[in-house]
């Protein structure tokens, strides 16, 4: 008797462990976190994921939710090695951020390869919901579309009509430049000039003069990282915003303004789709991210993003009961409407695009901001279905026309 | 007859021994790694191997210090993608079609540098290469800082696909042992000890008669070839192709593999490069997040230790203990 008894024990033990076995879901969070992005993702970016991981729940209804780290350096080798090893060992069923667009399109096609799922929230390229987007991944927080679409159409609208473009001279900066060029356009503005500015480059004089000389209403830079922070920084010893000129950087970040400081960002007006200072909700949200950050730091939009899209893919894997395949769970996500502290209401469209409003902020004066981390103001609002690019302009295969 | 010969030229010097169990040994762990370790890892390992291996031919065996030697390594990453990808050739012709371009740049580059000798030729190299990158950055088939990606690894003759990471390791393998070897061979022949006579004392080879001009030339181009070799074999490994295997840092990286696993010796540039690219692999793998963010910093204390350790390389080092070449 005793030993059936023992028997049945094992066996419920066994059968529980099976159990248990198959309700595991693995989030690996790929981001830079030693490189130049590292603030803008990296440690905050698994923050993020650990904080939608504690509040979705899903530890309660039985899951075991796992998180895996690691840094891909900015090389697109490390980042796809980091990748197949993660899908090929069972270490990971979905990965969030990356930031870097050449890492996020590599990842890309390996995660469409393997049938997993990619979040992706710190990459700005438009081509992830273009040419290269897949039924395996989603674009969750801005893209270059979105930049140039939020600052070039609310400035222009404000009275900014005149613009002159210091344009960081490759592909990137371009497109930026392009696409910025045609909202200005579409909104009754002129671009009076142009200027290209190598990559890395360390000196903005001359660029910036004859920016100046320009008599453009908006400065235009569409550059990014150490060049957005020079040409801020030189354009702040030229007193160009003083002279009353207006910088819209089109690629910056919460934490770029934060490393910028306020006396020389003053001014700025950028776009983003979160900003902690928004409302109760965002507000929410950021005392309890910056209460578990190390720095105390307020998180940037990167790092919301990285948040909202875990829980939303959690959602998802707990209504279908597994995470094994990566498309099913990209279409139940899609299928099923987003809700969250940090973006709100939204939705997700057939080509991958998150969909949610995007604002135009501006940078304070050291004497208007009062608190820490009171940086910005909001100077316009972008609503959800004009925030992003529309559907009938899209090169995305997945899209219906 | 034998030493009439000697007199008249330089002869291949006599394979030692110790070398051939240095590369059986390195052959025979190569070959069952992929058992222990993660394959793609280890085939990306082995083709900066190859590439470390390709400089070493140059600043080791030659006496010349190359600092531009991402533009062949990059180059025929981006040739291999877009030759693979575009026009849909078949690995084997894809590498042959990049080492050969590769080949031929090294060519033209090497002509333009080696009439400077020492820091001035390894300046002309870095400003020939950082021409490259911006080239890279701005013709529209590379499509600048997004690289080139989802490379087809295709079927090798028509028969094998390489879409398995075990298969395209083997298949790396062999592309690695075939170019080690390539190089033992050009080290060991009569051209290799005229290369390390122009390293000892380039006057006095000058006065023997040697054109040093044309045994440098050719010796920049070889190691721009296999170069390319290791680079094309990349981009097929990775199925990508992008700027940071063209950046200036690729170029400085090469020289740090070489230095860690001794510079002139055959199975150093090998160890150091696997050293290399698993110092990340590692930290990332034992530390969290807050690890990682100390990355570079450790990186660069591992390789400040490494170097004032270990003068002549880990090998190097090893080799001097022996009284050996390794």
């Amino acid at each position: 008797m005793k030993k059936i008894l023992l028997a049945g024990v094992a066996l419920g033990v066994m059968t529980t462990c099976a159990f248990a076995a198959d309700k595991v879901v693995k989030v690996g969070v790929l981001t830079d976190g030693s490189g130049p992005y590292a603030d803008v993702g990296g440690v905050g970016s698994q923050l993020a994921a650990q904080l939608a991981i504690d509040e979705s729940g899903l530890a309660a209804k039985g899951w075991k939710v796992e998180l895996v780290y690691a840094d891909h350096l900015n090389k697109v080798d490390v980042g796809t090695s980091i990748a197949r090893e993660w899908f090929d060992q069972g270490k990971a069923d979905v990965i969030v951020d990356t930031l870097n667009s050449g890492v996020a399109l590599a990842v890309g096609q390996i995660v469409k390869d393997k049938n997993k799922v990619f979040l992706n929230s710190g990459a700005a390229s438009s081509d992830l919901t273009g040419k290269a987007c897949t039924p395996n991944q989603i674009h969750w927080t801005y893209d270059t579309y979105a930049l140039a679409n939020g600052t070039g159409k609310a400035m222009t609208k404000a009275g900014g009509d005149t613009w002159y473009f210091i344009t960081a001279d490759y592909a990137f900066g371009k497109a930026l430049e392009r696409d910025t060029t045609a909202v200005v356009a579409a909104n009754g503005g002129k671009v009076v000039g142009n200027v290209y500015a190598p990559l890395n480059n360390a000196d903005f004089s001359s660029q910036l003069l004859q920016a100046q000389s320009s008599k453009a209403k908006v400065i235009g830079l569409a550059n990014a990282g150490g060049d957005s922070a020079n040409a801020i920084k030189q354009a702040a010893e030229f007193g160009i915003t003083q002279g009353g000129q207006k910088l819209a950087a089109l690629l910056i970040f919460l934490s770029d303004v934060n490393a910028l400081g306020l006396p020389v960002a003053q001014g700025l007006e950028f776009t983003v789709t979160y900003y902690w200072d928004l409302n109760d909700d965002t507000r929410a949200f950021a005392d309890r991210f910056s209460q578990k950050s190390k720095a105390h730091a307020k998180p940037t939009m990167v790092q919301a993003g990285v948040y909202s899209s875990v829980l939303h893919y959690l959602k998802a894997v707990d209504a279908l009961g597994s995470p094994t395949d990566g498309a099913a769970v990209v279409a139940k996500m899609k299928a099923t409407p987003t809700d969250d502290q940090a973006f709100g209401k939204g939705s997700i469209r057939e080509d991958g695009r998150k969909i949610h409003p995007a604002y135009l902020l501006q940078v304070k004066t050291p004497a208007e901001s009062k608190y820490p981390w009171d940086y910005a103001k909001v100077i316009a609002t972008i609503p959800a279905d004009e925030a992003f690019r529309p559907l009938s302009q899209s090169e995305c295969p997945l899209v219906k026309k | 007859m034998t030493h009439a010969l000697a007199a008249k030229g330089p002869t291949a010097s006599r394979p030692k021994p110790a070398e051939f169990i240095a590369f059986a040994v390195l052959a025979a762990l190569l070959a069952v790694a992929p058992f222990a370790l993660y394959p793609f890892f280890l085939a990306t390992a082995l083709c900066f191997a190859l590439f470390a291996s390709a400089f070493n031919l140059l600043v080791g065996y030659a006496g010349l210090l190359s600092f531009g030697h991402a533009l062949f390594f990059g180059g025929a990453a981006y040739i291999a993608a877009h030759v693979a990808k575009v026009w849909g050739w078949p690995p084997e012709l894809t590498l042959l079609a990049a080492t050969a371009f590769v080949g031929l740049l090294g060519l033209v580059a090497g002509a333009l540098s080696i009439r400077r000798q020492g820091i001035y030729f390894s300046m002309i190299t870095l400003a020939l290469a950082q021409m490259g990158y911006f080239v890279a950055l701005q013709v529209p088939f590379t499509h600048g800082e997004d690289g080139i990606q989802g490379v087809p690894r295709g079927k090798l003759f028509g028969l094998i696909p390489l879409g398995d990471d075990r298969v395209m390791y083997y298949f790396v393998l062999v592309v690695f042992l075939c170019g080690l070897l390539a190089i033992y061979r050009i080290v060991h022949s009569p051209f290799g000890s005229v290369l390390k006579a122009i390293r000892e004392n380039e006057p006095r080879a000058i006065s023997l008669g040697y054109s040093v001009d044309s045994y440098k030339l050719a010796a920049f181009g070889l190691s721009a070839a296999l170069a390319g070799l290791a680079g094309g074999t990349k981009a097929l490994v990775t199925q990508s192709a992008t700027l940071t295997d063209m950046h200036w840092s690729m170029s400085g990286e090469v020289i740090l593999m070489v230095l860690l696993g001794g510079m002139g010796t055959m199975t150093g540039p090998v160890i150091g490069a696997i050293f290399v690219v698993a110092i990340p692999e590692v930290l990332n793998r034992i530390g969290g997040p807050d690890f990682a963010q100390w990355m570079t910093v450790i990186q660069g204390a591992i390789f400040v230790i490494c170097v004032l350790a270990f003068r002549r390389g880990l090998i190097g080092e090893i080799a001097a203990r022996l009284r050996r070449t390794l």
